[in-house]
């Protein structure tokens, strides 16, 4: 079966990300670009699909500018057979990105398509959902543990308070949590390797989405700054502060 | 205008995140119907219609939506919003599980995790781990948002008398079945519930020195939490994650222990009232939030503070 595994290009987690002077958005020059944390561990869950012998075929797609190419380098890197760009240069809300992976679900047929939760930059944690509708597919969120059976899936889901299993008919979606794998390094000669997978570039209009825009971002600012409060010698101190001064407790 | 609340329930009660909700659509203004999608969860609609200012209870009682599976309540919700401007429900694991999907049928947007109300179609939400506030504006007819709990203080749940109104939609997508769940039973407070939060870190050194945490919850009628750090190093599971990934809390007393104050962290727990760090590196970022913070080793402090409480 194949398997089609989203990846999004996003601040590195380790960056602080700021608002610019301006306000109009986050500053993100000269900051270091990654595969987003969550697509990570999805090109991990779909390459372990491929090792077990239950996945024959993994793409790696992306929708973005050219540099997103590198993600998807990456995701070929950890061993996704060929990507997918699918190229624009507009800032896409997860609507649109929904509907462009919906055309390439359409092209491609996965029987599984994998996708991170959220990505870390707008986490809106919606894309996956978004395309099990439009697909009519069924999903897997928050998704701790993926078993493939005959011509279902079976997937833990992270609830609040536990787990939860749910059957998914094939073809289904599944979205990652954070405990459904620890994602591999590459190596020297699969980066070498991936740079000669294939990667197929197509424009929106190529798949018959039209790039559309439901939200306008009118700031962005700091958060405001809570003000750090004051040491402590010893617990004695401790609790004598929360009983008598925040009277929090007694 | 009118606004529909998606109600969050386990088909016995009303979780108290619906209030929050309700709460960030009485900012809206206009008139408010909740919705509750279950099976025999006729106190869950009690319990709504009980809510003052709620105008009906619409209640889909039916096998289909029993585990509120996101394929069937999806298909229910879309239809139901036809007649309304704004779709509206708490940000629960469940509710963000079926929610985007309701906007993908609609075609419109959906604004995820508000933290304030700035006019009919104007939010504030955090993006990039809470490091940013971002102002957005809905351009869609339809506004299908979901709310963070903390940030919109629980509307009244007694005093109301709403009309309780049954649907007979059945939906039943046939995609998708519910297997089976594992929910911890705790005696204590469910974590985004809990007026007092005990948190450990990677400082911990494993799961077995949780236990240190234990009678001070006790103690103070805490839930326990953890840190992503925690969590990743697989000292305890993952719902017990406070953070931009887990779980977001706002209680009044908030103790960190052994965490360092990774950005993620801070922003599920930097809206707490009252903010107590206990950590051995005095340069840990915790210690600028915290209004309290003791420099000690947590294994010396913890069973000092259990005993003086």
């Amino acid at each position: 079966m194949k398997v089609l595994v989203a990846v999004k290009r996003v601040v590195d987690y380790n960056v602080k990300v700021r608002a610019k002077a301006d306000g109009t958005d986050v500053d993100l020059n000269n900051v270091k670009m990654s595969i987003n944390p969550f697509c990570e561990i999805a090109v991990e869950e779909a390459v372990r699909l491929k090792e077990a012998g239950t996945a024959t075929e993994v793409i790696a797609v992306s929708v973005g500018d050219k540099s997103c190419q590198e993600q998807i380098r990456t995701a070929l890197a950890l061993g996704a057979d060929r990507g997918i760009q699918v190229e624009t240069e507009s800032k896409v809300e997860p609507l649109v990105v929904a509907k462009l992976l919906k055309a390439v679900v359409d092209k491609e047929q996965p029987q599984l398509v994998i996708l991170g939760k959220q990505s870390i930059d707008g986490d809106n944690n919606q894309t996956g959902q978004m395309l099990g509708a439009l697909a009519n597919m069924g999903q897997g969120t928050f998704a701790s543990e993926v078993a493939v059976e005959g011509d279902k899936v079976n997937v833990i889901r992270e609830i609040d308070g536990g787990l939860q299993t749910v059957s998914l008919k094939l073809p289904a979606i599944v979205t990652t949590d954070l405990r459904l794998n620890e994602p591999r390094y590459a190596s020297l000669p699969n980066i070498m390797k991936a740079k000669k997978k294939q990667l197929d570039v197509y424009t929106p209009a190529d798949l018959d989405v039209a790039v559309t825009s439901h939200i306008t971002q009118k700031k962005v600012e700091a958060p405001a700054e809570r003000k750090a409060g004051i040491t402590v010698k010893d617990v004695e101190e401790l609790v004598d502060k929360l009983k008598n001064e925040a009277k929090i407790i007694s | 205008m009118s606004t529909l609340v998606i109600a969050e329930h386990d088909n016995n009660g009303l979780k108290v995140s619906t209030l929050n909700a309700v709460a960030a659509a009485q900012v809206m203004g206009g008139e408010i119907d909740i919705l509750v999608a279950g099976a025999n969860c006729g106190a869950v609609a009690t319990a709504a219609a009980a809510v003052p200012g709620i105008g009906k209870v619409l209640v889909a009682d039916n096998v289909v939506y029993e585990h509120q599976l996101a394929e069937n309540v999806s298909l229910l919700i879309a239809e139901v919003a036809a007649g309304y401007d704004n779709i509206l429900a708490p940000a629960t694991a469940n509710c963000k599980n079926f929610l985007p999907r309701v906007a993908a049928l609609l075609d419109v947007a959906q604004i995820s995790d508000i933290t304030s109300v700035e006019s009919a179609d104007t939010f504030q939400r955090p993006i990039y781990a809470g490091n940013v506030i971002a102002t957005v504006q809905s351009t869609d007819a339809k506004k299908v948002i979901t709310v963070r709990t903390t940030a919109f203080d629980g509307a009244p749940a007694e005093g109301g008398s709403a009309v309780i109104e049954s649907l007979d939609v059945v939906h039943d997508a046939g995609i998708s079945s519910f297997i089976g769940e594992e929910v911890v039973v705790s005696e204590r407070p469910e974590l985004t519930a809990a007026s007092v939060v005990i948190s450990g870190g990677r400082g911990m050194q494993n799961g077995e020195n949780f236990k240190l945490l234990d009678g001070i919850a006790d103690k103070l009628g805490a839930a326990i939490g953890a840190s992503r750090a925690a969590v990743d190093a697989g000292f305890v599971p993952n719902d017990m994650q406070v953070g931009q990934t887990g779980k977001i809390v706002a209680p009044d007393l908030y103790v960190a222990v052994g965490i360092s104050g990774a950005i993620q962290h801070l922003a599920g727990m930097k809206d707490s009232k009252v903010i107590v760090a206990i950590n051995k590196d005095e340069d840990a970022p915790i210690f600028q939030v915290a209004d309290y913070g003791l420099v000690a080793d947590l294994f010396d402090a913890l069973p000092e503070l259990e005993a003086q409480l």
